[in-house]
């Protein structure tokens, strides 16, 4: 019994490792391999989860219809769900990119920590849209239907590293074609790639949209497992910044390195909650705070000693020189 | 509709405040320091801390002045907030920037170390307070002063108006007149030139973020006087900074002030028509307007 129990925790440890595995890939498309410098997932985690689940349930009918409100509801199979997560987490990136990716780095951050407020707001307050505050329940899960419900979780960790594996073959393969070369040389200077006839702006939009339809993804498969989401989920701490600790920690620019990142940071993450059961009593209403204020001082920390993070950057990326 | 107006010219002035510290931060040192709004949490909580703790215990008098809804109190405790977040501020440079300045790090690792400066001074601030909306006094409404045009006002936005007016006249002579004013704006407009002539960037970089910091921890008491006080206000009030600072054009003093009354005077009247809530969201369209017309801003001369 204890076995099992201690079991059952870790799998749901890896599933949602796995799953920030996913943002970190997508955020290392932007920032480890092009430079951008993207501090606003916490919105394309919304609304990758929030397209996901209106795609994948029915519109609310009869009665339920009173109380739950959502603009559209297609009931359609759970690929097309993650598919529609991460084609309108595209069209919002490129949508931001027009006006700031000409600019300094920093406009591009300014503008998707806007963007993440906005989205959060919008989901809030609109509840003709997504049923507001009170979001979202009973998403359906894939396959679930195979097996007894208390083992869903090993068949959910199968399609996680699954896609965690597709993603990360599918960003190797892309960055070590001529394209990603660009990329590279794009993050490294910028004028000299510019130089050498590259469109600049172009590449980077592509770099872009890219993650962010990666990032839609991560949204869609905590959607699902979660089975319910609500606007307060996505907020900047839990949304963005444990991501980039990930990253950061991980390495930059080194797709291994991010999903150990993500493994690490996250066992760091879960491990401080059980570190918080010590406190005293009149602390413990705060212990998430606490937790959160060792992740800051934890990237602090790898920022001035170790900014290359667990793995470093990968220096040679071309297959033709071994 | 002119209350509106008002109102936002009183919100406006706060961001103001704000956003000429970043501007000033952002001008010498180069980078967008996203923990300039919970400096200004910090500022309204220390300010509570003063108001509701030793001030009580030494004796200072609780009542209030006239039409106002705060006394000596809060008199006192304004520019000892100052200093304290000015302190925080330099604090955070010496522990932080400085060390990542002399290890050669970019201007965007500086920026995600702000990043992270400013959850772990949300998050020291949430450990010590907790979560919930505080008032420095609760429960007391003043009067509201008739202006024409039907506009209400309250006798502390007058006197948020005056003492934004005063900081933002003392900032201009400090600039203008002193010596280490002076220095600063070179090494904003050049800081290796700067540097040849002798200007001594250490110390003006401190004093950049000491002012920059008390001008945050004013902007945190005064919306606190004017609203309340909450662990997230810093970080809402993030983009209407920003979007004030690239408004006036980024490093621009005088810029910055006039972008703040813009957005603020934007964000009030928007209350108009959409959900109050929805005023960061205003701020940030804005920002995408201006990115989009005149990234330079309004001050902004060509593209550097």
């Amino acid at each position: 019994m204890e076995i099992g129990r201690i079991i059952a925790y870790l799998i749901s440890f890896a599933i949602m490792a796995g799953i920030y595995a996913v943002f970190c890939l997508g955020l290392n498309i932007q920032w480890g391999y092009t430079g951008l410098f993207n501090i606003g997932i916490a919105g394309f985690f919304c609304i990758g989860a929030y397209v996901s689940a209106m795609i994948t349930t029915p519109k609310p009918t009869g009665l339920y219809a009173e109380y739950v409100h959502q603009i559209f509801g297609l009931n359609l199979p759970f690929p097309l769900g993650l598919l529609g997560a991460a084609v309108m987490c595209g069209i919002i990136a490129f949508l931001i990119g027009i006006p700031t990716l000409k600019l300094a780095e920093d406009y591009l951050a300014i503008a998707t920590i806007g963007i993440a407020e906005t989205v959060r707001l919008i989901f809030n307050n609109e509840h003709w849209l997504a049923n507001g505050p009170r979001g979202l329940m009973g998403l359906p899960q894939p396959l679930s239907d195979l097996v007894d419900p208390r083992y869903y979780n090993y068949i959910y960790l199968v399609i996680v590293v699954i896609i965690m594996i597709v993603i990360y073959l599918l960003i190797e393969r892309a960055i070590r074609s001529p394209w990603g070369r660009v990329l590279r040389a794009i993050r490294g200077d910028e004028i000299s790639a510019a130089m050498s006839g590259k469109n600049i702006f172009n590449f980077k939009m592509q770099s872009l949209v890219f993650g962010a339809m990666v990032m839609g993804i991560g949204g869609a498969l905590y959607a699902h497992y979660t089975k319910a989401i609500s606007p307060d989920v996505f907020t900047p701490l839990y949304g963005t910044f444990i991501i980039w600790v990930m990253v950061i920690a991980g390495g930059s620019g080194n797709n291994k390195g991010v999903i150990l990142g993500a493994f690490v940071v996250w066992a760091i993450w879960i491990g401080t909650r059980f570190m918080t059961e010590f406190l005293p009593y009149t602390l413990k209403a705060r212990a998430p705070y606490i937790r959160y204020l060792l992740i800051g001082i934890l990237l602090e920390f790898i920022l001035i000693y170790k900014p290359q993070g667990l793995l470093g950057e990968e220096k040679k990326v071309s297959k033709l020189l071994e | 509709m002119a209350e509106l107006v008002v109102y936002g010219i009183v919100l406006g002035s706060i961001i103001s405040l704000g956003a000429i510290g970043l501007t000033l931060v952002y001008g010498i040192l180069q980078f967008a320091n996203f923990a300039h709004g919970d400096l200004m949490t910090v500022g309204a909580y220390i300010a509570l801390f003063f108001v509701s703790g030793p001030f009580a215990w030494i004796g200072i008098p609780d009542n209030t002045f006239g039409p106002f809804s705060f006394g000596w109190r809060m008199v006192i405790a304004f520019p000892f907030s100052m200093l304290a977040v000015g302190g925080v501020s330099i604090l955070l440079d010496r522990i932080l920037y400085r060390n990542l300045r002399n290890r050669g790090s970019g201007r965007v690792t500086l920026a995600i170390s702000a990043l992270g400066a400013s959850f772990i001074i949300r998050m020291v601030v949430l450990i010590i307070w907790g979560a919930d909306y505080r008032f420095y006094r609760p429960g007391i409404l003043r009067p509201a002063l008739k202006l024409p045009l039907g506009v209400k006002i309250r006798p502390d936005q007058i006197l948020i108006l005056i003492v934004v007016f005063l900081l933002v006249i003392l900032l201009h002579l400090f600039l203008q007149r002193t010596k280490m004013g002076k220095a600063m704006r070179a090494t904003s407009d050049n800081m290796e030139l700067a540097r040849i002539s002798g200007i001594d960037i250490e110390r003006v970089i401190t004093w950049t973020w000491g002012i920059g910091g008390a001008l945050a921890a004013a902007a945190g008491i005064l919306y606190g006087i004017d609203v309340q006080i909450h662990t997230g206000m810093g970080w809402n009030f993030l983009i209407p900074l920003f979007a004030a600072a690239i408004l006036g054009s980024i490093g621009n003093m005088y810029g910055a002030l006039v972008g703040g009354l813009v957005i603020g005077v934007a964000q009030q009247v928007s209350t108009a028509f959409l959900l109050p809530t929805y005023k960061s969201a205003v701020a940030f369209f804005i920002m995408i307007l201006i990115l989009l017309i005149r990234p330079q801003g309004i001050f902004g001369g060509g593209r550097k």
